[in-house]
């Protein structure tokens, strides 16, 4: 028997929970800037497993542009974290609050 | 017990316990270390779907190249261990809400018949072919990787005009 696609959903599923969970409770700007790395690699997981359901490569290709994406994404997020730290001295976000109401 | 389910349980397993280490951990060094642990066992999962271009790509883009970007700039601003507050009310929202989430989802793999009937099919052995995919990307998807070398140009851009130091 081969591993079902339920079983690598679930995993995507509670990979993407774990996501969320350090976005909320990071402080770090760099640690957020992962947690969403690690949701879209969750999602990634999710693309290859359905391409895999209905044997399409269309899944594949998709999983081709999240990666293109979260790599621009990291190099202009990584540059303001930089910014960040030049400007504020610290990386915590609580201390990023003048837009803050 | 066969050998694909027991290499699927190890690195599903250990994919979970990065991503709980990436939560845990004090130290962002640690954090983007359990980061690579993750991208390596997805890499093997996608192996295992059979997806074998999209496994490299994985190690080489993810591992490689944006984790050794964050391990760079973790250790250029080397700004120490992470301050704990007090959490915002936002992060039990975002908890309870992940968690309905991913029941949601399980639930709908079980008890729904179209959840099931994608969940619980076998995935064919067959590994997918780089070969059409190549093909796929640069004939029908040609537009979209095109678009993405604006995309990639406009990011080099930023970064670069971001990061600058002022004269």
């Amino acid at each position: 028997m081969i591993v079902p696609v339920s079983y690598y959903l679930v995993l995507s599923a509670i990979l993407f929970g774990l996501g969320v969970v350090a976005f909320v409770f990071k402080r770090n700007v760099i640690t957020i800037f992962m947690s969403i790395e690690l949701m879209l690699n969750a999602v990634n997981l999710a693309f290859v497993a359905f391409a895999r359901a209905h044997n399409q490569l269309d899944g594949l290709v998709f999983v081709f542009f999240v990666i293109v994406v979260a790599a621009a994404e990291a190099a202009v997020g990584l540059a303001i974290v930089i910014m960040l730290a030049r400007n504020r001295e610290s990386l915590n976000v609580e201390r990023v609050n003048l837009l803050k109401f | 017990m066969n050998l694909p389910l027991i290499v699927f349980f190890v690195f599903a397993l250990l994919a979970v316990a990065g991503a709980v280490m990436v939560i845990l951990a004090r130290e962002p060094i640690h954090s983007a270390l359990a980061l690579v642990l993750v991208m390596i066992s997805l890499a093997i999962l996608y192996l295992l779907l059979g997806a074998e271009f999209i496994a490299a790509v994985q190690i080489i883009v993810y591992a490689g190249a944006i984790m050794v970007l964050f391990v760079f700039v973790i250790m250029l601003l080397n700004m120490g261990v992470e301050e704990r507050t007090n959490f915002s009310k936002l992060a039990y929202v975002g908890v309870v809400g992940g968690f309905a989430l991913l029941f949601e989802i399980a639930h709908w793999l079980f008890h729904s018949a179209a959840g099931a009937a994608v969940a619980n099919g076998p995935a064919p052995a067959v590994a997918f072919s780089t070969v059409e995919l190549s093909q796929l990307l640069f004939k029908s998807y040609l537009f979209p990787f095109e678009a993405t070398s604006i995309l990639i140009l406009i990011a080099i851009l930023g970064a670069l005009v971001l990061a600058r130091k002022e004269e």
